[in-house]
């Protein structure tokens, strides 16, 4: 009985001695003197065969219990402490949460990259490739071969920049137009031909509508069926395509191009009302371009059987797309490089024109 | 061109409204520019007769008018102006008109204590003419309060079309009218073609030598004429359109060139020299004044008609103010002629001289009209300044026009892109004035005499069509080629667009500036002078940009001008040399890469941020950058111990580094800035066509790391030994990575420390001591070999 007694209150003093530290080291101190090879409670179990043997049974029973309670309780008061030095350790590890991440800049593409790639993707769908031309170029390229002689008037619509010329003589201009490229395309490749080709031009112009340089893209199909309905409905897709306005309409009207024949200005439906410009079919027109059948005359020069070929060509103003779909406001601001601007009116790398998962965001 | 509705109808027997006849212009190719009603600012204007005018009782100047304004109250008005006097008709304006010359609202008001309850307008006040001498006078048959925009003739609409330079037709109303009628838009209207007969011989001699130049010219003297204003209604429609009358003649001339597109020339016969007048070239250095008041200096191959004393006129262009018409001009020379347009191009071009009769001439006139034009400008003469007319003298001959051109009407369908029936077609062409002749294989056509720009099939084929109305073309799909839309782009083109969406991932900001920059930078980036424009816009755009690097560097100048001084900013585009174009890629960063925040200090700009860029940007090209070298001898435009080029073998891909302080100093930008360019097209395409990847191939053994220190001489290039450490063991080391830089104590003066941690991969089987150890002294060996290295103690 006695020693049923004793060990009744060995219990209680080592369970309240676990449950009274405070710390770890206290805790695993407690431990090494219980459980430990000279712990109390081992040495008990080990003098096991000095009981009476008719009492070992009882004894041994008892005293695995006290072993499984102290271990136990040690093991609970040992996640308790950790969990209380947890909580400890990260109250003091409190940093201002509101205090601002570092700066990571992003930058901008310009509305033109953005707008030459759209087209791009729309002109792909119809089959169009992309032509490029230097933009120096020669007198002849940029003028005689797209039917302007030197004395023509048409000449005086375009505000030439002059270069000195070539090593051999030839007069050299920067080019007023992307059309040298439909040139440059026709004399190296034979029809059927479907291009497009984007890039800059230059006229010596400059005032609010003016800038001496800006893009434009030329279009070109060449083949022995192409007509003025096939021009009509081209530019009817792309317009509409570009503009995102299904039913946006359009108005071909007779005009003149010496490179054209027939030619035709396009206008684009819009309303004006209130100073507010507005694409769409609303009963105004907007001039968006000029267009036509290219002349028997420009064929034969780039060395294209007039008599079996024929074909049509249109020319837009890269800005003024931009700045009718984007409203944006003055032509000039884009070569001014203005940060607030390409911020503004700029697009994330990541806003890559695509018709299969939408031209925009 | 402009012109005005009554004068369309002086040619247009029509009952079309404006609107429809506004829409059917731009329809058919004559692009309407703009509809100007001058009546609608003068609705509240009223004829006022000035019943009394007495002197003000307060100011010497000044006089107290009763106004008839046609109601039963005469109006009290104060009016200072010199004619105001009873009797007078003039123009009147109630008070809350607003003048069109102020734009202010007219207000009842007190004059020196005299009320004056309107105004009496002068012609300037009304916005109608310059004269402010004085009110203005109505004719007597004015009636009181009648509106007087009709009686001033400005209730008629003006137009304004746009022409396109090949409708010298049309730059002449008879031309407009006559494209109306063929459009369904009424008839056009007989012109008288009588002859004035000649009642003598013209005593002067006309001597054409210039015939290539002026292959016809017509003159006719006109004696006893006199020279006053012209009448109202000319002068109204003179006005109308923009022009100042001037005096009858000279009114007639101009008349002629507007409504026929017929130029005329008028002589004051007593002012020239000698009694002959020869339509030559001139000669180098003759001079001319011409009516403009300017005096150019001619050269050889400009056409002249010239009298004893020298060019007078300047054919086809202007005539000159010697012998130009006065009020007392009494004997005349009427010319009537047909200049070549491409001399008169040339000339008016060569001497900057743009006349209404040049814009006509240059875009090819009628040949044939030239005797109507003259018999009916001879007879307006007659009618409105008296007169006798001799007989024409005729020199030289019309050019030939007449030519004829084989139409298919097929080709309508075929090339418009809709079908016209063969009989509509003709019907079109014939009132269009164009002559056909029917034959099985199609049409023979002969274009009218006024239309030079007609020569081939497809041009017929566009009369046809926009009479027809181009909105009748229907809408056709372009037939697809293939099923599965291809790549518009090729992979050099790819690139460009891959390149600006790097540099834009990386934090710069996409710029578009001029392809020309100022030429005293353009030369310190290299600009050859065969780059240079012959005609600039300004100094500051003469030569076509040999770098872009300037002109992101006059942006970061802008930017910083409004605050903003960290600027990241690249480009793509062309860069131009001697031998053609580039497109390069270019970017600059200025100020701070990072600037001040709580984490850390702020750190300016340096070389290796712009190394970065343009490492990026090669490698997002499939550029292996391990192959790559810097050589750290930079061009002119950069700091010459801060920048480099960047090669694959003896290529040049790019460059990099801080701007050189000269540049800097030359544009005006104060502070740190690097800037990069990577040539694209250097940069080589990748070389596989497949869409296959080598096959991926792992160790089943954990890499290792190991740290050598080395101790270098301070100018060995670091690329240098970590190229040699790389290369100790290429099957077992795959990477090298500098992580120190350390001079100072302990590695000796003249030296470097350079800290490079290695990375080896065993391939079989985990590495002995003795093997890492083997590698290791090769890694020693080749550096020591290679740069004089030596392991750091």
């Amino acid at each position: 009985m006695t020693d049923t007694d004793d060990l009744g209150a060995l219990r209680a003093e080592l369970l309240a001695k676990i449950a009274a530290t405070s710390d770890e080291a206290t805790l695993e101190q407690l431990r090494v003197e219980t459980l430990g090879k000279k712990g109390v409670i081992t040495l008990r179990m080990a003098s096991l065969g000095q009981v009476a043997p008719e009492l070992r049974r009882e004894v041994g029973q008892a005293n695995n219990e006290l072993k499984n309670a102290v271990a136990e309780a040690i093991a609970a008061r040992q996640a308790e402490l950790g969990k209380a030095a947890r909580t400890a350790k990260l109250a003091a590890e409190r940093i201002d949460v509101t205090l601002p991440v570092r700066p990571e800049a992003e930058g901008h593409i310009h509305p033109i990259s953005q707008t030459i790639e759209e087209l791009i993707q729309i002109f792909a769908e119809m089959g169009f490739t992309v032509a490029e031309g230097p933009e120096i170029e020669s007198d002849f390229n940029n003028f005689t071969a797209l039917n302007i002689p030197p004395e023509h008037p048409a000449r005086q619509m375009h505000d030439t920049f002059y270069l000195p010329p070539a090593a051999d003589g030839a007069a050299r201009v920067l080019r007023t137009h992307t059309s040298p490229v439909q040139v440059r395309t026709m004399l190296s490749q034979k029809p059927p031909i479907r291009i497009i080709a984007p890039g800059r031009t230059y006229r010596s112009d400059y005032d609010m509508t003016h800038t001496p340089m800006f893009h434009q893209v030329e279009g070109l199909v060449i083949d022995e069926a192409t007509h003025m309905g096939h021009l009509r409905g081209c530019l009817t897709e792309f317009l509409r395509a570009f503009f995102q306005i299904d039913d946006l309409p359009l108005r071909f009207r007779p005009s003149f191009f010496p490179f054209t024949e027939p030619s035709a200005e396009v206008d684009i439906g819009c309303s004006r009302k209130g100073g507010q410009l507005k694409l769409g079919n609303h009963g105004d027109w907007l001039e968006i371009l000029g267009c036509g059948m290219v002349h028997p005359k420009v064929l034969e020069m780039c060395g294209i059987d007039s008599t079996r070929y024929q074909g049509f060509a249109f020319g837009m103003g890269i800005e003024r797309i931009a700045m009718l779909k984007y409203g944006i406001p003055d032509l000039r601001t884009f070569f001014d490089a203005d940060l607030r601007w390409i911020k503004h009116y700029g697009f994330s790398f990541l806003d890559q024109p695509s018709l299969g998962l939408g031209l925009n965001r | 061109m402009k012109f005005t509705l009554s004068w369309l109808k002086d040619h247009l027997d029509t009952a079309a409204s404006l609107d429809e006849i506004a829409v059917t212009l731009t329809r058919i190719g004559l692009e309407v520019e703009g509809i100007e009603d001058r009546s609608a600012p003068l609705a509240s204007f009223v004829v006022g007769e000035i019943v009394e005018a007495v002197q003000h009782p307060n100011a010497d100047r000044l006089r107290v008018c009763q106004v008839n304004v046609g109601k039963d109250a005469l109006v009290e008005v104060v009016c200072g102006a010199p004619n105001a006097r009873a009797g007078l008709k003039t123009a009147f304006a109630a008070p809350g008109t607003i003048i069109p010359a102020s734009g202010e609202t007219l207000k009842v008001g007190a004059i020196r204590g005299v009320t004056s309850n309107g105004m009496l307008c002068s012609t300037r006040e009304l916005k109608l003419g310059e004269d402010h001498d004085g009110i203005m006078e109505l004719p007597a048959a004015a009636v009181p309060g009648q509106p007087i925009a009709p009686l001033l003739g400005v209730d008629d609409p003006v137009i304004e079309i746009n022409l396109t330079p090949n409708r010298a037709d049309c730059a002449g109303v008879r031309g407009i009218a006559r494209d109306l009628a063929a459009a369904g838009l009424g008839a056009l209207k007989p012109i008288d073609t009588t002859p004035v007969p000649g009642t003598f011989k013209s005593q002067g001699h006309i001597v054409l030598e210039a015939t290539d130049a002026c292959p016809i010219f017509l003159g006719r003297a006109i004696k006893n004429v006199k020279n006053g204003p012209s009448p109202a209604w000319l002068q109204a429609r003179l006005t109308a359109i923009g022009l100042r009358p001037i005096s009858a003649l000279v009114d007639i001339t101009n008349y002629f060139t507007f409504d026929r597109c017929r130029p005329l020339h008028v002589f004051d016969v007593d002012k020239i020299a000698g009694s002959t007048l020869t339509i030559r070239s001139a000669r180098d250095g003759e001079t001319i004044e011409a009516l403009n008041g300017k005096t150019y200096t001619l050269s050889e191959g400009m056409t002249v008609i010239a009298d004893a004393e020298g060019p007078e006129s300047l054919g086809g262009i202007m005539g000159g103010e010697r012998t130009g018409c006065s009020a007392e001009t009494h004997r005349i020379i009427l010319e009537c002629a047909y200049f070549d347009p491409k001399r008169t191009a040339e000339t008016g071009r060569e001497l900057q001289v743009n006349s209404d009769a040049r814009y006509r001439f240059e875009r090819g006139l009628d040949p044939d009209g030239l005797f109507d034009g003259l018999e009916a400008a001879t007879r307006m003469i007659l009618d409105l300044c008296g007169g006798e007319a001799a007989e024409t003298i005729v020199n030289g001959a019309a050019p030939e026009w007449r030519r004829t051109i084989e139409h298919r009407p097929t080709r309508v369908a075929t090339l418009g892109g809709v079908g016209v029936t063969p009989e509509r077609q003709q019907e079109i062409l014939n009132a269009l004035g164009f002559a056909t002749e029917i034959h099985p294989a199609g049409f023979t056509v002969t274009p009218p005499s006024w239309r030079a720009d007609v020569e081939g099939e497809a041009d017929i084929v566009e009369e046809v069509l926009r009479i027809e109305g181009y909105d009748k073309i229907p809408e056709t799909h372009l037939p697809r080629t293939v099923a599965i839309a291809q790549p518009a782009v090729d992979a050099a083109q790819r690139r460009v667009a891959w390149a600006k969406r790097l540099l834009a991932s990386r934090g710069l900001e996409e710029a578009v500036t001029w392809s020309f920059m100022d030429g005293k930078i353009a030369r310190l980036f290299g600009a050859p002078d065969s780059l240079e424009l012959v005609n600039p816009i300004s100094a500051d755009l003469s030569v076509m940009r040999p770098s872009i690097l300037p002109n992101l560097i006059h942006a970061a100048v802008r930017n910083a001008a409004r605050g903003f001084g960290d600027v990241a900013l690249f480009e793509v585009g062309p860069v131009f040399s001697e031998t053609g174009q580039a497109t390069i890629a270019t970017g600059i960063r200025t100020g701070l890469s990072s600037g001040r925040h709580w984490t850390g200090k702020p750190k300016a700009v340096d070389a290796f941020d712009a190394k970065a860029d343009a490492l990026a940007l090669l490698a997002s090209l499939g550029m292996d950058t391990s192959k790559l070298q810097v050589d750290a001898n930079p061009p002119l435009w950069l700091h010459p111990g801060q920048g480099g080029l960047i090669k694959l073998g003896p290529t040049v891909l790019g460059t990099f580094g801080a701007l050189h302080p000269d540049i800097l100093d030359a544009i005006g930008f104060d502070g740190p800035c690097v800037g990069f360019t990577v040539d694209l097209a250097a940069v080589p395409l990748p070389r596989s066509k497949g869409t296959g990847r080598p096959q991926l191939v792992l160790s089943a053994f954990q890499p290792l790391k190991r740290d050598f220190a080395f101790i270098v001489a301070a100018d060995v290039p670091a690329e240098k030994l970590i190229r040699a450490v790389r290369g100790a063991d290429k099957a077992m080391i795959v990477d090298a990575r500098l992580f120190d830089v350390y001079t100072g104590p302990g590695v000796g003066e003249g030296n470097k420390s350079l800290a490079i941690e290695v990375t080896l991969q065993p391939v079989e089987r985990t590495l002995t001591d003795v093997e890492i150890e083997a590698i290791a002294a090769k890694i020693i060996a080749a550096a020591g070999k290679e740069t004089g290295a030596t392991l750091r103690g």
